[in-house]
């Protein structure tokens, strides 16, 4: 299926090449192309970065048929696997500042990664655009000048479905999350948050199993044994579709109300199948209910070149190139300040709408879509979906000044 | 004066007794040979004496002093030099490393960390080889040795630590008749020469009767006579169970053929 | 708690447990026999879920029927059985006289392959595999519902173990295995044919692999990941059931099972470290597992693995020393800076696999869990720049204190242990420390870790920096490779040689073998306090089982006999790494591809290649 891919050059090489003289018009890109290195876990996390890296790939060749950027300078995304360690993605990143000359950073999947490699960005003072790591830390405890962030974060996401909940009578909640930095920061701030939807609600159950070893049975049984109302669930991938299925036959779900972040999302909602449960209120990407034109347009244009639907990583990848030219055309210029300067409130008109890059904590406004779980035929997909501008669901500023190092 | 007692030693593995009430005595300067068939708790005798195996009751008494249950490294640094039934070196050293190794270990200082190890106690090293005649082949691998030469370095290690006493199971196995004599005659001249006590077992009657003062006859783990030579072959019992078995020159053929 | 409830949670525990059972069962069959640690294991169970779920469902495409789904089951355990026996033909075979360690490390190789292979073929997205007929639905369990195909799957576990009894105990191949596993050079003398044997053997571990994946898949989806989550877990049941013993991986899998299930309701997140816990507790007050036998290594007169001869240099090896010296410290000079950064990272890894080898090659004590001091020395070095505002030079004095504590502490427990167990036992508190480090948040940061451990201001540019670390590592080697020449070293060698000589020689071979252990942890923790100033940053990666394995890996190919094969190692596996990751997103496959290559043409590592190519000369 992904195949063997060479990866180093073939954003460019498919872009100038090939298309440029397809439709007239516009004139193509010119000139030596601006180098981003986008360093990511493709070959660990391949199910998210292979659609997220296609979307970027569809992006750049866009872009750079329709001129490409600074005024005529065509954008190049020099691919490379992170290695999923901090330590390999250190050295990947050095390698693509270096040797292949990339004007900066983007990627990275995981949060610890996505950490290091923003420090790094801090210590050789090069931007870093982090897409999908999800962790708070990265714009606030940690945040640093030269590091920004696109995807809507924990905190965000968390906020969103629980704002979603509210006035639901659920007041007894347990909660499954993985056991790590993003399961138990989710699950911290479901616990600061959930009070304000839900007044009077409580925390009578916590599970954290392994990230990828969940024990299904022993964790539905020690959440069933509480007795809760609700559900704030933060297992993904593999654990979760354990989770579902064992909770399903179980019937831990029955009558309850279930919080659940990123199941909506394609990546997660097919393995799923007819296993799908019905009502959970969740994040995803409802991408079939998508009535937008220009975000219609990708999508056809996705699945033309691709032979396959879009996933959450998709739109990611594909926001991330049009904030990426916007930030460059803004810009003129690859110097890291002037790059940097030009980030901040940065306002991209997207195929999600419009993203402003907050100079406050460095987060995008990038959101995503709340909504039900519901089966359709075999497949689930979202009900009563709808986009969640992360606009409204920010870090609250005296927070965030109370959090991020003063620089 | 007595070097080593032995005080009704037993020791029991799950359902086989391999040593019942064993006593025995050993004087400085003495040969004492213990005989008896195969499995008939000899190496176990020595491995009691030698701290390898902790005897079940009975105590062990190295001039004068309860040794018993002391660990092997402590019955070594209070006099006690000893070879195996198989041959156990340092297989990775050449041979005059293997007694330098000893020497090392005997002086206290194995956790020199800033001394060159090959050079050091060389000089020493190779005297003790002289002795056993191995001088020549100090720089070989001690692989590459034939069995029997194997068993003379091992007498050389067990030299190293200047022992009072010497616990030797079955020195001359896998050696040729020729060789037997000369290991057991060397073996006789240091023990009395320097006055070292050697308990030894052995399979080739010739080499015990030739160099024991005294013997003791073990069957089924216990001790059936004790006594000189002259008196242990004349003893109608040990005619019968040992001596006189049909069939147990063919039996230590096979032995020796198994070993070489 | 009601009964219902605990007889219910039971219940799960036993289901887990008979899963656990079947994959260790064939584990510990295969080690019995051929004394190899297959990390493999993991990846045929793997391969038995991916291919039911691709067999599965085109069969009952044909009917919904039970009986279809369980042939489906069975065909697809028997194509993984077949996959096993290709392993053993066309590698294992092979590597049968080669160090031990070597096939380990071959089937480690496998492992990678076998991870992006999967990927290749079945793609990136899980592949949720279809529920049993007849078996979906749940059961009314003294008021609790309780899935049917988990009853079903808690009968599977014994009738496994019956099964094997039965042939263990009446037939031919079974009676042989039994009698391989006691004693393998006696079968060997009786003239079986061993080749066959072994060929079976691996067939039947691999069988039992892949029906433990089949039967998982109306539970969980078959995804690239599940190879590596089970095999730890896979290794922790059959260790401390003992290495070999069938009935003991029943006992330690029902162990673990209801420890399990029971563990989450006290502590919730318990799952991480429970069951290392439980084997380090197992190890330290049973050495041999719960029903496992001694090594019957005593007495043996086989050459040792490791360093066995300490030359001095020659004039070749003196002109190769100079010029990697000089090399070494003219990259700053006319190297690009990336090209500096990854020669700091060599040296690093240098020192580090050359402290393993130290214990390993010199001490005879093969520890997998190597990176367990490496890590706490890079944490003992990140936590005191970033939490306590020390300088850099203090901390990387810190760094080496660090490892040798934590190696002394461990170590205590780990030299009185011998082999495979000695090694599962460093595993264990490796595991223990990384758990440690994963979830003491407030302290550690957790899996984030801690970023911002640069070094002191002088040190910041890459050319200075690599010149400090050039200086540690240097430094560091050559002071490990005085002291493996010096009485200490040899000392260590005799043991391992003959811990019974020793002994009677006057060594307390216990006491070196904890002072090496230190020793080794102390070099270690300097590489990994000069790691994260090189990062910047840590978190728990820097413990994990991967980078044990990186440093075996470094050392294997360089050579454990040699003295300096591990520097040759580390710089071999760095570029290695270095070349094919960003060529392509399969550089696993072709990591795994030169690992194996690499055992197969130099099954001596390179050093040893260099060795026999001067013998030649
Ligand atoms: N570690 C052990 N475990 C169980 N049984 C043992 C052990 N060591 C020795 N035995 C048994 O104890 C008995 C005495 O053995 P031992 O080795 O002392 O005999 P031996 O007189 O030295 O025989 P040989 O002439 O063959 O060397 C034998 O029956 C043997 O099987
Ligand atoms: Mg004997």
């Amino acid at each position: 299926m992904a195949g063997f891919t060479f990866s180093r050059r073939s954003a460019l090489a498919a872009g100038t090449g090939i298309l440029a003289g397809l439709r007239p018009g516009h004139a193509p890109a010119q000139g030596a192309p601006i180098k981003v290195g986008e360093l990511n876990s493709y070959a660990r996390m391949a199910a998210f970065a292979m659609p997220y890296r296609n979307a970027i790939q569809l992006a750049v060749d866009q872009i750079n048929q329709a001129g490409g950027v600074m005024g005529g300078r065509p954008l190049e995304f020099v691919f490379r696997d992170d290695g999923s360690t901090p330590g390999d993605a250190v050295r990947v990143a050095e390698d693509l500042l270096t040797r292949e000359g990339c004007a900066f950073l983007a990627g990275t999947f995981l949060s610890n990664v996505g950490l290091a490699v923003s420090d790094l960005a801090n210590q050789r003072k090069k931007l870093f655009l982090a897409t999908e790591p999800l962790t708070d830390a990265l714009t606030m405890a940690q945040g640093n000048r030269y590091t920004w962030r696109l995807r809507p974060g924990t905190y965000m996401q968390t906020r969103m479905v629980v704002e979603a909940a509210r006035g639901k009578t659920a007041k007894r909640w347990a909660i499954v999350a993985p056991n790590y930095e993003y399961g138990q920061s989710a699950a911290a701030n479901f616990k600061k948050l959930i009070g304000s939807a839900i007044p009077g609600a409580e925390i009578v159950a916590e599970q954290y199993p392994a990230l990828g070893r969940v024990d299904a049975g022993a964790t539905v049984g020690a959440l069933a044994q509480a007795r809760p109302d609700g559900i704030f669930n933060v297992l993904f991938g593999p654990d979760l579709t354990a989770f579902v299925r064992e909770g399903n036959t179980r019937g831990l779900f029955e009558r309850r109300l279930v919080l659940s972040l990123l199941t909506g999302e394609p990546e997660y909602m097919l393995p799923l199948g007819d296993e799908c449960p019905d009502g959970w209120i969740v994040t995803g990407y409802p991408w079939e209910q998508v009535q937008d034109a220009p975000h219609k347009a990708f999508i056809e244009a996705y699945r033309a070149r691709f032979n396959d639907t879009p996933r959450k990583g998709s739109v990611l990848g594909y926001v991330t190139a049009q904030v990426v030219a916007s930030m460059l055309n803004k810009a003129n210029s690859t110097e890291t300040e002037a790059m940097v300067d030009a980030l901040a409130d940065l306002p991209t008109q997207t195929i999600v709408g419009n993203v402003t890059m907050r100079a406050l904590d460095h987060q995008g406004t990038m959101g995503t879509w709340v909504g039900e779980t519901v089966l359709r035929g075999r497949t689930g997909t979202m009900r009563n979906a709808r986009y969640a501008d992360g606009a409204n669901y920010l870090f609250p500023e005296d927070e965030v000044r109370a959090a991020r190092p003063r620089s | 004066m007595t070097l080593l007692a032995a005080e009704g030693l037993n020791k029991r593995f799950g359902g086989v007794v391999a040593a019942k009430d064993v006593s025995f005595a050993l004087a400085a300067g003495e040969m004492l040979a213990i005989i008896g068939p195969n499995g008939a708790g000899k190496s176990t005798t020595f491995n009691m004496v030698g701290g390898q195996l902790a005897p079940s009751s009975g105590r062990v008494l190295l001039a004068g002093r309860d040794i018993t249950g002391l660990p092997p490294r402590e019955v070594c640094r209070l006099g006690v030099g000893r070879t195996f039934q198989v041959a156990q070196t340092f297989l990775s050293m050449s041979v005059a490393g293997n007694v330098q190794m000893a020497l090392i270990a005997h002086h206290g200082r194995t956790r020199d960390v800033v001394a060159d190890a090959a050079s050091l106690y060389r000089a020493e090293a190779l005297a003790l080889l002289a002795q056993v005649g191995m001088a020549e082949a100090a720089d070989r691998p001690i692989g590459e040795l034939a069995y029997g030469d194997v068993k003379r370095v091992e007498l050389a290690i067990a030299l190293a630590a200047a022992p009072k006493l010497l616990l030797m199971d079955e020195p001359t196995a896998g050696m040729a008749p020729r060789e037997r004599a000369a290991l057991m005659q060397l073996t006789a001249g240091i023990a009395r020469g320097k006055g070292i006590g050697v308990l030894f077992t052995e399979h080739d009657m010739d080499a015990v009767f030739a160099h024991a003062d005294r013997i003791l006859v073990l069957v089924r783990g216990e001790v059936i006579a004790e006594g000189s030579p002259e008196s242990v072959r004349a003893n109608p019992e040990v005619q019968r169970v040992y001596l006189g078995q049909s069939g147990h020159k063919a039996a230590l053929r096979a032995r020796r053929g198994a070993h070489g | 708690m009601d009964f219902g409830f605990l007889v219910v949670q039971s219940l799960s525990g036993l289901a887990s447990a008979s899963s656990l059972f079947v994959i260790a069962s064939g584990l510990t069959l295969v080690f019995g026999v051929t004394r190899i640690v297959n990390f493999a294991h993991g990846s045929f169970y793997m391969l038995g879920a991916y291919m039911a779920v691709t067999v599965v469902p085109w069969l009952l495409d044909f009917d919904r029927s039970p009986l279809l789904f369980f042939t489906g089951v069975l065909v697809s355990a028997a194509v993984v059985g077949v996959l096993g026996v290709v392993m053993e033909v066309l590698l294992l075979r092979r590597l049968y006289k080669v160090p031990e360690l070597f096939q380990l490390l071959a089937t480690f190789g496998v492992v990678l392959m076998v991870q992006d292979a999967v990927l290749w073929i079945w793609g990136p997205v899980e592949i949720p595999g279809p529920r049993a007929p007849g078996l979906r639905h749940g059961v009314e369990i003294l008021g609790q519902r309780f899935p049917a195909y988990e009853l079903f799957l808690i009968c599977v576990g014994p009738a496994v173990l019956g099964l094997l009894w039965l042939l263990m105990h009446r037939t031919r191949f079974g009676i042989l295995i039994r009698a391989a596993t006691r004693d393998r050079e006696m079968v060997g003398a009786l003239g079986v044919n061993q080749a066959l044997l072994f060929t079976g053997t691996l067939f039947l571990g691999a069988f039992l692999a892949g029906l433990g994946g089949a039967l998982q898949i109306p539970r969980v989806s078959a995804n690239s990941q599940m190879d590596l989550s089970i095999i730890t877990e896979a290794f922790v049941v059959t260790v401390i059931g003992g290495m070999g013993s069938v009935p003991g991986a029943f006992l330690a899998a029902v162990i673990i099972g209801q420890l399990n299930s029971f563990g989450v309701l006290i502590f919730p997140k318990i799952t991480l470290v429970l069951v290392f816990l439980l084997m380090a507790v197992v190890l330290v007050v049973k050495p041999w597992g719960l029903l496992g036998r001694p090594e019957p290594a005593a007495g043996r007169a086989a050459l040792p693995e490791g360093i066995l001869a300490t030359p001095r240099f020659g004039l070749w090896e003196k002109v190769i020393l100079a010029v990697v010296l000089a090399a070494t410290l003219a990259v700053p000079v006319f190297g690009d800076a990336y090209t500096v950064k990854v020669a700091t990272e060599v040296l690093i890894f240098a020192l580090a696999a050359f402290s393993l080898n130290f214990l390993v090659g010199n001490g005879g004590i093969v520890s997998f869990g190597h990176a367990a001091y490496f890590g706490l020395g890079a944490y003992a070095a990140g936590l005191l720049v970033t939490k306590g505002g020390f300088a850099m030079e203090p901390a990387l004095i810190a760094a080496p204190l660090a490892g040798a504590a934590f190696a002394a502490l461990f170590g205590f427990f780990v030299v009185r242990l011998t082999g495979i167990y000695l090694a599962m036992l460093t595993l264990a508190f490796a595991q223990i420390a990384y758990a440690v480090c994963f979830q003491w948040v407030e302290v550690t940061g957790g899996d984030n870790g801690v970023v911002g451990v640069w070094p002191s201001a002088w040190a910041r540019s890459r050319e200075v920096f690599h010149y400090l670390v050039a200086g540690c590592c240097i430094l560091g080697i050559a002071a490990l490779r005085h002291v493996i020449y010096a009485p200490f070293g040899a000392t260590l060698r005799a043991a391992r040689d003959s811990e019974q000589r020793a002994d009677a020689i006057g060594i307390d071979v216990r006491m070196h073998r904890w002072l090496a252990f230190t020793l080794a942890g102390a070099a270690a923790g300097l590489a990994g306090g000069l790691y994260a100033f090189s990062k910047g940053s840590i978190d728990p990666t820097l413990l994990a089982i991967p980078m044990s394995i990186d440093f075996l890996a470094m050392l294997l190919l360089g050579g454990m006999q040699t003295v300096m094969g591990a520097v040759a190692g580390a710089a071999a596996f760095h570029t290695i790494k270095d070349f094919f990751m960003p060529l392509t997103d399969h550089w696993r496959f072709f990591l795994g591809a030169s690992i194996i290559a690499l055992v197969l043409i130099f099954p001596r590592g390179l050093s040893g290649a260099y060795g026999a190519l001067r013998r030649r000369a």
